[in-house]
């Protein structure tokens, strides 16, 4: 029966991540990089890499570290809390997931790619403004022994400078997912920073080939492959929120407790009290969401969709809290760009979007709960 | 098979054998609590039956120890244990403040021979007791409690008065907080005293309440003789004792308002039996109830997961008690919502749900109000200046 506890191990991983991060990718770090118009750091990856992070969900024969759904969002949350830039979600998350899927030696060789930090990945999904892989329309269409990819993606998170791209395309009896290089012929792309200074990208795909061999899974099938995948994604998104909640929620304690107006600590005065405590509250009872969605995927994947979307859909919420209070709370300058609260405020948006928005996981837990 | 699995089995066949038929509806409405007690009137055999059956193997107070009347088990068997009545959707063979409250409180002060006094009764069902903390002038402001015991030697003579004592007037036995020092400071002149109620100077009146039934009560003490051995803790250290008993209180309240812990319907599905097709916005509100509440379940598991683990979350009673009681009033307003003009009627076709909905008006008042959690949450969470 697993436990709704960190381990030992999660803690000591936890304490480790939170070291390296402080110093090779705190805030300051992500502030020079928006500020130089850069949205990726490879050497960052690579040390990161060098960690076991980029394996984290990598089996150990294919070079990674298989720490498990659990242990990936306990990196991720850390991520979150000093808004660190990686290709973690997308690649070490999301990418490798669906990898495992399939037991080939192309897709343990992609792994190992991964794990090592050569390969990066991204998810080419949305088509539309809201996340709805079922409305796919992006086609595939049979041609000789292979298929023609015509079609648009957006807000391809990491896109711009993936090396491969999973394209989820529309066969004739389904939904089919494509694992092929970012650079083939007649894949075109513009850049869309995002307002979190984050890189993703709108994609066209005009008369792309592909063969049986870039199909993950079965063709008609993308979802027994994309399922689990999009979960783990959802999931490490939200432990990543849920991280940021937590770093912003820190800064905002912190100020109560220094800054003076009045004559005294604002922290003193029962407003702002009342408010910051119910905020950790709600802080707390998505961290146990959190952790509830890493031990389903971890000991029982195939029902852990419940879980999933409690979490994204807590996680959504307390975050869009813990950053509306934060930029409250520290008043006027929590509205200038030199103050950090701002940027945590831009990455819950674009997290609250990301792999299903609040409405989105909010039906799938009715669908499941049955109404 | 682990023992953990040997556990289960068992457990299930002597759940099958010995939960009668009647017992298995899971309904926790007032009317379908086993309460006990000496003047305990059963509604049937079958509750009878299944309070001794249970009483008889510990499983009234499943985690209590086997010498107290328990059955010993531990985390990962209590867990099994609620799975397995949750799946036969059996009733609680029997509640009380006995095993909610001053039960643990027992456990953690009472000597040895307090425990064998008073654990034992309390697990069988046999007496029932009631909690005398907040007085007319002492409701957030807990500690200013003015009821006052004068020592006589060998006993303390208790005069004053007691308010919001829930089911006093059904109960036998008063577990109170009474001042026995009043030149001490507020906190550090209170003992816990537990005091018969049969005793001709105890009289209790009950309250109305706004939801129509009278569960709160007003208690009056008048030269009431309380012998020494009848205090828990230490003589004017009964505020430790207080405190550590509401964080039970707070749990309880949390968790049993809403049937939150686990095993719960669907919101949605509880609408449903109303409205054929909710409403768009109702439907988005229930929504987000549910989300909550299956997220609050998953807090209170994690809790109990961390106390068994020796991770203290000493102040997460105040935030459950917080967000549960404060979504057990959202989820009652979703209910009359759904109920429409059905549910506004004391006994109509709904049954006594606008009863039910003004209850939980309570449940962010009683235990320390929501204002006051979060100024505990405030001071000890998160450090902030007083």
């Amino acid at each position: 029966m697993s436990k709704l506890v960190m381990t030992e191990e999660e803690t000591m991983l936890a304490d480790m991540a939170r070291g390296f991060l402080d110093g090779a990718a705190p805030v300051s770090k992500f502030r020079e990089m928006r500020d130089n118009g850069k949205t990726h750091d490879p050497a960052l990856w690579k040390e990161m890499a060098a960690m076991g992070w980029a394996g984290v969900l990598v089996p150990e024969e294919a070079g990674g570290s298989d720490m498990g759904f659990a242990a990936a969002n306990v990196i991720a949350g850390e991520m979150g809390k000093t808004l660190a830039v990686s290709p973690f979600l997308s690649t070490a998350v999301i990418a490798a997931t669906a990898l495992r899927q399939v037991s080939d030696a192309r897709a343990t060789e992609a792994l190992g790619r991964i794990a090592s930090g050569e390969a990066t990945y991204a998810l080419a999904i949305d088509e539309g403004i809201k996340f709805n892989p079922e409305g796919t329309q992006l086609e595939a269409a049979a041609d000789g022994n292979g298929f023609r990819l015509n079609g648009k993606k957006q807000f391809v998170v990491d896109g711009a400078l993936a090396d491969r791209l999973l394209v989820l395309a529309r066969t004739e009896n389904g939904l089919t997912l494509f694992d092929i290089p970012a650079d083939r012929d007649g894949v075109e792309w513009d850049a869309a920073v995002t307002i979190d200074a984050r890189d993703t990208a709108r994609f066209s795909f005009e008369n792309v080939e592909a063969t049986g061999e870039d199909v993950l899974g079965a063709v008609d099938d993308a979802m027994t492959v994309l399922k689990p995948a999009i979960e783990a994604g959802q999931a490490a998104l939200a432990a990543e929120m849920a991280g940021l909640s937590a770093g912003a929620f820190d800064m905002t304690v912190g100020y109560l407790k220094e800054r003076k107006q009045f004559g005294v600590e604002i922290g003193r005065f029962q407003a702002l009290q009342h408010r910051a405590a119910h905020l950790w509250c709600e802080i707390e009872v998505t961290a146990s969401a959190i952790l509830n969605a890493g031990r389903m995927l971890d000991s029982d994947p195939e029902s852990a969709s419940l879980a999933v979307s409690i979490a994204k859909a807590r996680a959504t919420d307390t975050a869009k809290l813990a950053v509306i209070e934060g930029v409250q709370m520290h008043g006027g300058i929590g509205m200038t760009d030199a103050y950090d609260m701002g940027f945590y405020m831009k990455r819950a948006r674009v997290g609250a979007e990301w792999l299903g928005d609040y409405s989105y996981h909010a039906e799938k837990v009715a669908a499941l709960r049955g109404f | 098979m682990s023992d953990l699995d040997t556990f289960r089995a068992e457990l299930r066949v002597w759940l099958e054998e010995n939960c009668p038929k009647e017992m298995r509806d899971g309904l926790m409405t007032e009317e379908a609590i086993c309460w006990g007690g000496k003047d305990w009137i059963f509604t049937s055999d079958a509750q009878k039956d299944w309070l001794d059956r249970a009483a008889a193997k510990g499983y009234t107070v499943p985690t209590w120890p086997v010498e107290y009347g328990g059955a010993g088990l531990n985390r990962d068997q209590e867990k099994v244990f609620h799975e397995e009545m949750a799946r036969l959707n059996a009733r609680v063979p029997l509640q009380s403040f006995g095993i909610w409250m001053l039960g643990p409180a027992l456990l953690h002060f009472g000597s040895h021979d307090q425990k064998l006094a008073y654990l034992p009764p309390i697990a069988r069902g046999e007496v029932r007791w009631c909690q005398g903390y907040s007085e007319p002038g002492a409701g957030s402001d807990l500690a200013n409690v003015q009821t006052h015991g004068e020592d006589k030697g060998d006993h303390w003579l208790v005069n004053g008065q007691k308010i919001w004592t829930s089911y006093a007037d059904k109960a036998s036995q008063i577990f109170a907080l009474i001042r026995t020092d009043r030149e001490a400071p507020k906190h550090k002149g209170i003992s816990f005293l537990l005091i018969d109620m049969e005793d001709p100077g105890v009289e209790t009146r009950p309250i109305q309440m706004i939801s129509g039934i009278s569960p709160f009560c007003e208690t009056f003490f008048t030269n009431v003789k309380v012998p020494k051995h009848r205090i828990v803790g230490e003589e004017n250290r009964g505020w430790d004792v207080a405190k550590y008993l509401l964080t039970h209180e707070r749990e309880m309240i949390s968790g049993g308002a809403g049937g939150l812990a686990g095993g719960g319907r669907a919101l949605g599905a509880v609408l449903s039996d109303t409205m054929e097709t909710l409403d768009a916005t109702l439907r988005a509100d229930a929504m987000r109830c549910e989300i909550d509440t299956l997220a609050i379940g998953l807090t209170l598991e994690r809790y109990k997961d961390q106390a068994e683990a020796g991770q203290g979350a000493g102040d997460a009673s105040a935030m459950l008690k917080y967000m549960g009681t404060e979504l057990n009033k959202q989820r009652h307003e979703l209910m009359m919502s759904a109920g429409g003009s059905d549910a506004l009627e004391w006994e109509g076709p709904l049954g006594n749900r606008a009863g039910d909905w003004l209850r939980t008006k309570a449940n962010s008042i009683e235990g320390g109000t929501s204002e006051v959690m979060l100024s505990i949450v405030s001071r000890r969470v998160l450090g902030l200046p007083a």
